[in-house]
């Protein structure tokens, strides 16, 4: 639809997911909704369009009843959510102000929606308490549901993409972006988020670019518009004129080649130059993405995240469902090990239907093992398809967000049960499995010697290691960049999990953002670490610095690093020292919006 | 929990953590369905109708503000004092 004469727009935001894409934008949550039509009514059918607005809320009202009804016991709290809707659908300021508006201004109804709705935003926009603005969000929910209903547009709904597009949106929750049919995706575009949030991290694992964090996409982009995203330098351009174009399609061509000559190294192991040899491994979140870690040469799986499963359902999924998925992975990868994580839920990646919307701080909520631990079902369900899948491959279970000691005995206890119970049953599993630590609270640091004791593994998760050092919302676009992965804090927290691992015979493996970022891997190296898992994309690229690296080198390079006080310092150290290796696999982009 | 009669008001404190939420403000909303007249919610000079979630959000109470319940028809002293009541106890959470 894009007209000749419109002019090219070009934003600029921050490039989260290298790659280059162009294709027709795709409003998620938008199509049919947005543009509200006003017209007039005449005296006469006044009474017939507020009949019209009654019964469209009356059909949201079934609706939402007939979704309460079907929520099962364990999701009570997100049914609180929706009983709240239901309130909110026949609350005087909205629906009795809906039907004033049609009545006194002979306007349709969904121009009287709209501006009520408009109205009510705008005075919570202007409210001092987050809790309280983001409690528009609701009002808009409320208001689009009817909207929807009155508008008769079907449900869009981001699992009903069919075409090849580029995903707009305010920003993309983890069940929105579960539900995506990925192979229709060409690419992501946000309002909100940064290189290290969730879409971020999802659109490197599927390898598809992402510009996030550019405040005003969705207000510039319309459905349909022709886009250019490069998410390697953090650009969209919409309306591309025929020269863009032509400038685009040469940068992705150049881009693709350099990526093909690079994966085609990926096979070779990963040893250095004086004969160590470190694990590469990948990352998933879907059990069909273990292809791609196969394809990029993955020693294995270093980190499966088990959130997706549990994502954008109305229940949480049984032991079978479970089992079934652990065992594709594990068989499929076998021998090769598979270090499945156990359901790490926080405000960010919240089973669909069961968050709550009042937890303020969910970084520091009930998450990970806390979560786990006291959902008892829902955790026992879980070890016990993971300890039945490990009879069909080279399983290793790790435990998230453990802050103590009690919480890993606890947890150890838990798979203990989960076995004998299967024990019990004659059921085919194995119980010999590895059993990992991750290590992304500080305590956990602090307390990793004593950790150890109940550990075969450490794995380092740098993401919220560093959230909870610095104190720093990865996600929050107004402090990302005090997000440095190179402090000396952290320098200094990554040696001393290094020094206890070494001394107490830990294995010591990474599974963050940072270990699949080539400019850190000399100081990775250094630390002694086992096993890095990345984004399978990143695995190439490491593997190649690795091979040009000596270990004993980076071993004293660690300690100048440590002498550093700035992460500048550092950053310096890094590029002074190892800047000819790391521009010679080209990766400078990886530096990019961190 | 005495009441004033006269002016068919009560001030409370707000005493839960999160201060008069949506699903608290739901609770009210509930209550002021069986009242005959109009119920209101004041804080400052600021007059929420309890028969409005959305109203009464817009108050913006948090923990320790305090309100006034106040109804219009003498009538609906229960309705008032079941808010206060449930306000008192800090909507039971």
């Amino acid at each position: 639809m894009s007209d000749n004469d419109t002019l090219e727009i070009m934003l600029k935001g921050i490039g989260a997911s290298s790659g280059i894409c162009i294709g027709k934008a795709y409003l998620v949550d938008k199509e049919g909704v947005n543009v509200v039509k006003k017209y007039s009514i005449t005296e006469a059918d006044l009474e017939n369009e507020k009949n019209r607005f009654k019964t469209a809320v009356k059909k949201a009202t079934d609706e939402l009843h007939a979704i309460i009804e079907e929520t099962p016991e364990d999701f009570q709290e997100h049914a609180n959510i929706l009983e709240i809707h239901l309130v909110l659908l026949r609350d005087k300021m909205l629906y009795g102000k809906a039907l004033e508006t049609i009545e006194k201004e002979w306007v349709n109804a969904e121009w009287a929606l709209k501006k009520v709705v408009s109205k009510l935003q705008g005075m919570f926009k202007n409210m001092s308490e987050v809790y309280l603005r983001e409690r528009a969000a609701d009002i808009v929910h409320v208001s689009d549901h009817i909207m929807r209903n009155l508008v008769g547009a079907e449900h869009a709904n981001i699992k009903d993409i069919d075409k090849r597009v580029i995903l707009v949106a305010d920003d993309l929750s983890p069940a929105e972006t579960s539900q995506i049919q990925l192979e229709q995706i060409m690419g992501f575009v946000t309002d909100l988020g940064g290189a290290t949030s969730h879409t971020g991290i999802i659109a490197r694992t599927l390898e598809i670019p992402a510009v996030l964090g550019l405040d005003n996409a969705t207000e510039t982009i319309s459905n349909d518009d022709v886009i250019i995203v490069d998410g390697t330098t953090g650009e969209v351009v919409i309306h591309p004129d025929e020269e863009t174009l032509v400038k685009f399609v040469e940068r992705r061509i150049k881009y693709e080649a350099h990526r093909a000559a690079i994966v085609r190294g990926g096979y070779l192991p990963a040893n250095t130059a004086d004969g160590i040899t470190l694990q590469i491994m990948g990352n998933i979140g879907l059990p069909e993405e273990v292809v791609s870690v196969k394809n990029y040469g993955g020693d294995g799986i270093g980190l499966y995240r088990t959130e997706f499963q549990y994502l954008g359902h109305s229940r949480f999924p049984t032991e079978e469902q479970l089992f079934d998925k652990y065992r594709d992975v594990a068989e499929v990868m076998a021998p090769k090990p598979v270090t499945i994580r156990t359901l790490d839920i926080n405000g960010d990646k919240a089973v669909a239907r069961h968050s709550d919307p009042t937890e303020k701080n969910p970084a520091l909520g009930l998450r990970g093992i806390r979560y786990c631990l006291k959902k008892t079902e829902v955790f026992k369900t879980q070890l016990r398809a993971i300890l039945r899948a490990a009879a069909f491959g080279n399983i290793r279970i790790l435990f998230p967000m453990i802050s103590s000691l009690d919480e890993i005995i606890e947890a150890k206890k838990m798979l203990d049960q989960a076995a004998y119970s299967l024990e019990k049953e004659d059921a085919e599993f194995d119980k010999n499995i590895g059993i990992g630590v991750m290590i992304e609270v500080p305590s956990a640091v602090i307390m990793a010697d004593v950790i150890a004791c109940e550990a075969d593994f450490f794995s380092i998760g740098t993401n919220d290691l560093i959230q909870y050092t610095l104190a720093v919302d990865r996600g929050n676009r107004h402090v990302s960049h005090l997000y440095q992965p190179l402090h000396p804090a952290i320098m200094r927290m990554l040696r001393r999990v290094s020094d206890v691992a070494r001394d107490t015979g830990v294995k010591l493996f990474m599974c963050g953002e940072m270990a699949g970022n080539p400019v850190y891997v000399p100081i990775l190296l250094g630390l002694g670490m086992d096993e890095l898992s990345m984004n399978p994309r990143s695995i190439p690229a490491v593997k190649r610095v690795i091979r040009s690296l000596k270990t004993g080198e980076t071993r004293d390079f660690v300690e100048d690093v440590l002498r550093e006080t700035t992460s500048e310092g550092i950053m310096k150290l890094v590029w002074d020292a190892y800047g000819d290796i790391l521009s010679n696999v080209q990766l400078a982009e990886a530096e990019r919006g961190k | 929990m005495s009441c004033s009669i006269k002016n068919f008001s009560k001030d409370v404190v707000i005493i839960n953590e999160l201060g008069l939420h949506a699903r608290a403000a739901a609770r009210i909303a509930e209550i002021v369905q069986n009242a005959k007249l109009n119920v209101w919610i004041i804080r400052d000079d600021d007059k929420a109708d309890a028969a409005s979630v959305i109203d009464l959000l817009t108050l913006g109470c948090s923990k320790d503000s305090t309100v006034t319940v106040k109804i219009d028809y003498p009538s609906d002293i229960d309705t008032l004092n079941r808010i206060v009541e449930l306000i008192e106890n800090g909507f039971g959470e």
